[in-house]
């Protein structure tokens, strides 16, 4: 009974800025793998100081889009533009000095110390042998495991190791794929929270995951992939409005079938009975009085009338479905 | 900026970065010590201690005999009053030339097949894709990291291989003989452009392949004709007459600049993504 908007939208910057403020823009970007799909015509702009959680399946080409937007790869066709440059060509070694990355694997030299990795990282982005790797590690409390090898470290020390090596450098863009992925609570909070902080100090991020939970309470903008291409994008909020954009009421009952009489009842456009209770769908809040007032009229006893706030994790199992 | 502009200290950055990682595997370089304490050291010091010790008997004769085969030019070099003696001194100046060329090639191949397409399966080529190292920065710092072990453990085997001729052999001929002009020719001029071509050939594959495993294998297959030529060439530069070290060497140095060219090119972010490009 439900009815929806398409949802294959035209995806803007978060808070509706022009496009010449974004950090990254990607227009109908394609990038073909061998055996692989890759992206196919991908639109993603991101605004300065925002965080962008892409979410999406396996091979959605999350990863593909970070390794655009680094210029560790280059559309095949379609245009890529980070801070105004093209990082696939004649700018990437600009751009890449202005990113910091965390890849989905932690990408350290196990032989290696703790301080090995972070001074390379230090000399390779043009810091010098003295940066304050002390510092950098100390952020991630990984400063007293310094000296010893990264092969003996535990996955969220290694997860901390790369974020100290990503923000080492101070970048402007700070893109993580996945970084919480296998973490204990603690190593998950500290990125998260690095993230906050790293966006309340003026810097872009550009993060996927699989954790959507996660992604609600980050993020600025949402952007929901799916076979090489954006399938959504927007502030979580937008992108329920735009999915669900009439108010859902949750009416619980002691006899739950009984509610089905709401189905036919003036305002419901949409109704959904699960358990002890339905999902209604309204085309105005200020029904609620008259329904409850119908449905006690016909002797239901209600247990419940709850306004219903939808999950991003809903949204995107809902997306998913179709 | 200019994209082919080269920033020298991210080259050097990746060069030490894999120098560090060799030095904190001795699973890796104590071996190839071994091959040269054994090429450089042990064969010879046996061979010529045997040689000068055992005296004129048929075994040196026949040797000596031999000699009569090598050049003119190289004939009136040797020294010596008998032939253990003349024996010795050409086994230590132009017998084992080769070991010079064999062991550092070993050495670098074995290091340079690993360079790229270890990044690639320990994952860290995502790290190296995504820092502002250019693809010929990468590159070079890979080959001065292959280079240096193979280049460094012979230059030290070559100072070791003259301490032992001269204690062994230069008694017999007058005193202390080596190395020879032509040593000097092969060692620093001959030699490392043989190992920049082999390195050329290793890291092009290593940059293609999928594994170690295949990097290893397939370079070993390549090499070997290479160090065959290179064997050739080099006692051909010690025994001809004249310059001829010297041509061989500028020959080398010639397709060693148009390999290593080549070469660069091999290296590619998509690579070092493990994504075939």
């Amino acid at each position: 009974m439900s009815t929806h908007a398409p949802v294959r939208e035209n995806p803007t910057a978060a808070g509706g800025e022009p496009p010449a403020a974004a950090v990254v823009d990607l227009a109908g970007v394609q990038y073909r793998f061998g055996s692989g799909t890759g992206l196919v015509d991908l639109d993603l702009s991101v605004r300065r100081g925002s965080i962008t959680v892409m979410v999406g399946p396996n091979g959605a080409g999350k990863t593909t889009a970070l390794r655009i937007i680094t210029g560790a790869l280059a559309p095949q066709s379609g245009s890529a533009r980070v801070f105004g440059l093209d990082p696939g060509g004649a700018d990437g070694e600009q751009v890449r000095r202005r990113c910091g990355v965390v890849a989905a694997k932690p990408a350290l030299y196990d032989r290696l110390t703790g301080r090995d990795n972070l001074r390379y990282a230090a000399e390779l982005f043009g810091l010098g042998r003295h940066a304050d790797v002390e510092e950098a590690a100390a952020r991630f409390g990984i400063d007293r495991s310094l000296d010893l090898r990264v092969a003996g470290y535990s996955t969220g020390m290694k997860t901390r190791l790369a974020l100290a090596r990503a923000v080492l450098h101070s970048p402007d863009l700070l893109l993580l794929d996945e970084p919480t992925s296998g973490l204990d609570p603690e190593s998950s909070h500290a990125v998260l929270g690095l993230v906050r902080e790293m966006a309340a100090e003026g810097a872009t991020v550009v993060m996927s995951t699989h954790l959507l939970l996660e992604a609600e309470g980050l993020a600025d903008q949402v952007v929901m992939m799916e076979n090489g291409t954006t399938v959504m994008a927007g502030s979580t909020e937008d992108l329920m409005r735009r999915y669900w954009p009439r108010p859902v009421v949750r009416f619980g009952a002691e006899d739950a079938p009984r509610l089905d009489a709401l189905a036919g009842m003036e305002g419901v456009v949409g109704y959904h009975r699960n358990g002890a209770g339905a999902d209604v769908e309204l085309d105005d809040l200020a029904r609620v009085p008259g329904l409850i007032a119908a449905l006690a009229g016909a002797g239901v006893r209600l247990t419940a009338v709850t306004p219903h706030e939808r999950s991003l994790e809903e949204l995107y199992l809902r997306v998913r479905q179709r | 900026m200019n994209p082919r502009h080269m920033n020298r200290s991210r080259m050097w950055a990746v060069a030490r970065n894999d120098l560090r990682q060799l030095g904190h595997s001795p699973d890796f370089w104590a071996p190839m010590l071994v091959l040269a304490a054994l090429f450089f050291v042990i064969i010879p010091t046996v061979l010529l201690l045997t040689i000068t010790n055992i005296g004129n008997v048929g075994t040196v004769r026949n040797v000596s005999a031999a000699l009569d085969l090598l050049p003119q030019a190289a004939q009136e070099q040797i020294r010596g009053d008998n032939p253990a003696d003349r024996t010795g001194y050409a086994l230590a100046v132009y017998l084992f030339a080769p070991m010079a060329v064999i062991v550092p090639m070993t050495i670098s191949t074995a290091v340079g097949a690993n360079a790229l397409v270890g990044e690639k399966e320990k994952g860290t080529g995502e790290f190296l894709a995504h820092s502002p190292a250019s693809e010929r920065e990468i590159y070079l710092g890979k080959l001065i990291a292959s280079l240096l072990p193979g280049y460094l453990t012979t230059l030290i085997g070559f100072g070791l291989y003259s301490l032992a001729v001269n204690l062994i052999v230069g008694p017999n001929v007058g005193g202390w003989f080596f190395p020879t002009g032509a040593w000097w020719v092969l060692m620093l001029w001959v030699v490392p452009p043989f190992l920049a071509i082999t390195l050329s050939v290793v890291l092009r594959l290593s940059a293609r392949v999928k594994s170690a495993a295949a990097a290893q294998q397939a370079s070993g297959l390549v090499t070997l004709p290479l160090i065959m030529l290179s064997y050739a060439q080099s006692t051909g530069g010690l025994l001809g007459a004249g310059n001829a070290g010297f041509w061989v060497g500028l020959a080398a140095w010639t397709a060693a600049a148009f390999g290593l060219m080549r070469g660069a090119h091999a290296v590619t972010r998509p690579r070092l993504l493990g994504i075939d490009s």
